[in-house]
């Protein structure tokens, strides 16, 4: 047989949100505490008493997130309990949307080798993560800072056609997500379940499907849906094994995936209605609202950026991190240009962080502070050097640019006299470099240039400085 | 002892059942799986009490998360030969001001029948459930016993109140209750089959408390209801899927009783679970566990959801002709000690006359063995018609 095989992929993917505090108590967020157990209240315990109170951020966020992907935004929208034991799930219950799921029918476009491709949403719902498990010598531990943690869950239709498609659309939510606020997605805060299963190219109907469950590396999935999609072709080409619907998990080591449980076993997670959380309505005034505070949708952003002459390097810099690029935009609400502005932050704070070890999301600049170097720049106060002088000191110690500038005398106009006066002091009492110069060696000219600019501390334009005193050395 | 699992203060002038959490008391809910389990703070109820100058003289007994007929299956408390209810009978001794008790499935209703006291189950959303052991969230209120209506009224008025903390409590415009309305021309009507199926001791209080409210001039008629019945299988089913979902959280993994013998996490739970839970409680989980199963969800669970609407229709018509419902609240005006295995039919069964209110959320007030039960928020409605019987006995 030589038959061509299609293979036909589902992806249900888990994000954590970026919320200040838990989806039902008020227990910091997505911010990993240090320490387990840090991060736990007798709410996200499960100790009796306590009562789930809904999170009003996490259902903004849930339907932003529908919004950028097409999706109809449900009015009403309740949620329901998951019954099943595991010691990291301490109410034995896991709080989720099963009947009335936040968000329904929503449609995401992807560019492909192969062109545009449309992937449509089934649903988004909103759930509660589960804690942890650590194990050690004879016991094991169970940390809950994890449960609890609110989660939207995207549901896609079988759409995908191959492991490329899926990582395209991972690596479009990654970027939608993070520049949209609606997550850092940070390592394990994106995880996937993949449906897979194949069929011969034209037919309509599908094949015995399989569920590869829990993976948290775009590397691993892509690796994984290879292996399984070429496992199912094996099993009907050759009939190496009867192909049976089950979950599987991907093991990272060997590269293959091992059957957990068929639908057989299949547990019975006994879902209903939850009665402590009352029916949420999203009433037109709430949509408009949440709509208004939309961040634009991650395509309109960087076509604005590449208008404004950003390059596509820095865009993808700037689209992978919702820090900085909320920096950049209200940099230029500020006043200031934006290709400018994306120089200071990707080029300068970036080199300033690096030489301290750090990274983007270390930066603390606020956008007033850096729009106040980048203006006495482009007002011509100081010179772009000055400036980043500033601004070092402004990222390593938070000082305030203006007052910074006036305490360290960098705002002294320096006329053309004055730079003048000192270039030919410079002359005067360097006659042996003068002499090297002459005599052909051009690096002595480097050498008066920094004695200038030492005299100068900086304060006038390196360019004229150098012009300056070149032209004098060369007429001498 | 007899009454308290902790006594606290032999001052204080609340007692409360210990389904309710007391900070830093032992709350066990009558059961062994929460064995020394001391909660980090208080029910809201017990903390607007005590910001009021009231105190808790203790936790009173309960049968095992109150899912008995009075609180004859505790864990902790003496077996009798004739059954009372702990919290019901310190009112009824005058030891306590009034106590605090959560209604799941009767059993305060019915422990203040048997004590001769009143015990008045409050709409569902009026009184916070923040620190309530939770079985059966859609439907469980925290009520106030009291000896007569001017202390419920009192405690009621200092327990009921919105509370962000619990995401089923109301907003209402008033929580002031009274207990003297004017009922001259209040109409109340009898459920004909449901006093048919009491006992003669019950019916002739029926009878009595029935002379005295025409004697008041309110009007009384018997009419014919089949929603009791209904509503009671509605509720059991709807009670017992909740209650096996509330209470799967005590492992043995965190707090509580854990099994001595385990070679693994499976032998963990289900010997902690094992020797933690009471027959009747394991019935409950059982027969829970069953009717929220994929096959049978749709004809057990979501049914009662619906039926849940149909009676909730079917009170609102009655009512709209009667200021209240009135109906026996026990078959018998006494109840003998009697075995375990069979306490599952027999609450279920006992439940016929208290279930309606659970199920729907509207207030019952147990005034001994009579039930009064009105529209949601019509307490005052229900105090002021027991008042009127009160004051001949002054």
């Amino acid at each position: 047989m030589n038959m061509k095989y299609e293979i036909v992929i589902g992806l249900e993917t888990h994000v954590e949100l970026n919320t200040n505090s838990k989806i039902f108590c008020s227990c910091g967020g997505h911010s990993s505490p240090k320490e387990p157990n840090d991060c736990v209240c007798p709410a996200c315990s499960g100790m009796p008493g306590m009562l789930p109170v809904m999170n009003k951020r996490v259902v903004e966020l849930a339907v932003t997130a529908g919004l950028m992907l097409n999706c109809n935004i449900n009015k009403y929208t309740t949620f329901d309990k998951k019954n099943y034991y595991y010691p990291d799930l301490p109410c034995a219950y896991q709080i989720t949307q099963l009947n009335h799921p936040i968000c329904t029918d929503g449609c995401v476009t992807l560019k492909t080798s192969e062109g545009a491709r449309d992937i449509r949403i089934k649903q988004i719902h909103m759930e509660e993560d589960a804690g942890k498990l650590v194990h050690g010598g004879n016991s094991s531990f169970v940390d809950f800072n994890r449960t609890s943690v609110p989660l939207i869950e995207i549901v896609t239709q079988p759409d995908f056609r191959s492991a490329e498609e899926v990582v395209t659309y991972l690596n479009k939510l990654k970027s939608m997500f993070i520049s949209g606020g609606i997550s850092e997605c940070e390592e394990g805060a994106m995880r996937c379940d993949v449906n897979i299963s194949v069929r011969p190219e034209g037919s309509e109907e599908f094949g015995v499907r399989t569920e590869i469950k829990n993976m948290a590396s775009f590397e691993a999935i892509e690796r994984a849906i290879k292996y399984e999609s070429q496992r199912h072709i094996d099993a009907i080409e050759f009939e190496t094994e009867e192909l049976v619907q089950e979950t599987r998990r991907f093991d990272d080591v060997s590269g293959k995936t091992f059957a957990m449980r068929n639908k057989e076993t299949e547990a019975d997670y006994r879902y209903f209605p939850d009665a402590n959380l009352m029916p949420i309505i999203i009433d037109d005034e709430w949509l408009e609202e949440i709509k208004a505070a939309k961040p634009e949708a991650i395509d309109e952003k960087a076509e604005q950026y590449r208008l404004a002459g950003i390059s596509d390097k820095e865009i993808d810099m700037l689209m992978s991190n919702h820090k900085i690029s909320s920096l950049l935009d209200d940099t230029i609400a500020l006043g200031c240009n934006a290709k400018d502005t994306a120089a200071w932050i990707l080029t300068d704070c970036a080199g300033i962080l690096r030489k301290d070890g750090k990274t983007f999301n270390d930066l603390a600049v606020t956008a007033e502070k850096l729009a106040a170097i980048i203006k006495m720049v482009d007002e011509g106060k100081i010179n772009r050097n000055i400036g980043k002088k500033i601004l070092i000191a402004v990222v390593e110690s938070d000082v305030d640019p203006i007052a910074y500038c006036k305490e360290n005398g960098f705002d002294k106009k320096v006329d053309a006299s004055a730079v003048e006066s000192v270039i030919d002091g410079v002359i005067a009492n360097n006659p042996q470099a003068i002499a090297d110069y002459k005599a052909g060696k051009t690096k002595a000219l480097m050498a008066l240039f920094g004695a200038c600019m030492k005299e100068l501390k900086g304060a006038a334009d390196p360019a004229v400085i150098k012009e300056l005193l070149e032209n004098k050395v060369k007429s001498l | 002892m007899k009454y308290y699992v902790t006594q606290l203060n032999d001052k204080g002038n609340i007692a409360v059942d210990d389904t309710l959490l007391v900070k830093g008391a032992v709350t066990s809910a009558g059961s062994r799986i929460l064995d020394g389990f001391k909660p980090l703070f208080s029910a809201e109820a017990v903390e607007r009490l005590e910001s009021k100058g009231y105190s808790v003289s203790g936790k009173t007994h309960v049968g095992e998360f109150g899912l008995d007929l009075v609180g004859e299956f505790s864990y902790y408390s003496e077996k009798e030969d004739e059954l009372k209810g702990a919290a019901a009978e310190l009112v009824a001794n005058g030891d306590v001001k009034a106590a605090l008790g959560v209604d799941i499935n009767g059993a305060p209703r019915r422990a203040a029948a048997m004590s001769g006291v009143k015990f008045l189950k409050t709409t569902y959303g009026t009184v916070s459930r923040y620190g309530v052991i939770s079985t059966a969230a859609s439907g469980e209120t925290v009520g106030v016993y009291g000896k007569d209506t001017d202390s419920i009224k009192e405690v009621v008025s200092v327990i009921a109140g919105h509370d962000d903390k619990d995401g089923t409590s109301l907003r209402h415009d008033s929580y002031e209750y009274k207990n003297d309305l004017d009922i001259t021309s209040m109409k109340v009507c009898i459920i004909k089959d449901l006093v048919n199926k009491a006992d003669d001791a019950v019916k002739a209080e029926i009878n009595a408390f029935v002379d005295s409210l025409k004697a008041d001039g309110v009007t009384v008629d018997e009419i014919d209801c089949n929603l009791f019945e209904i509503a009671n299988t509605a509720w059991q089913i709807l009670m017992t899927a909740e209650t096996c979902n509330n209470v799967s959280r005590y492992d043995g993994v965190k707090y509580g009783h854990r099994a001595k013998e385990y070679r693994n996490i499976d032998e963990l739970y289900v010997n902690s679970r094992t020797e933690g839970f009471n027959f009747l409680t394991k019935a409950v989980i059982l027969y829970g566990s069953d009717v929220l199963s994929k096959n049978r969800y749709k004809d057990c669970y979501d049914k009662s959801l619906r039926v849940r609407r149909v009676v909730a229709e079917g009170i609102e018509k009655i009512l709209a002709d009667y200021d209240a419902i009135l109906t026996p609240v026990c078959s018998s005006a006494k109840y003998e000690a009697y075995d375990i295995n069979e306490a599952f039919v027999k609450v279920f069964d006992e439940s016929v006359f208290t279930a309606t209110a659970n199920l729907t959320g509207i207030p019952a007030l147990a005034c001994g063995k009579v039930q009064l039960i009105g529209k949601a928020f019509a307490e005052s409605t229900l105090l002021s018609l027991a008042k009127s019987v009160e004051r001949k006995g002054e």
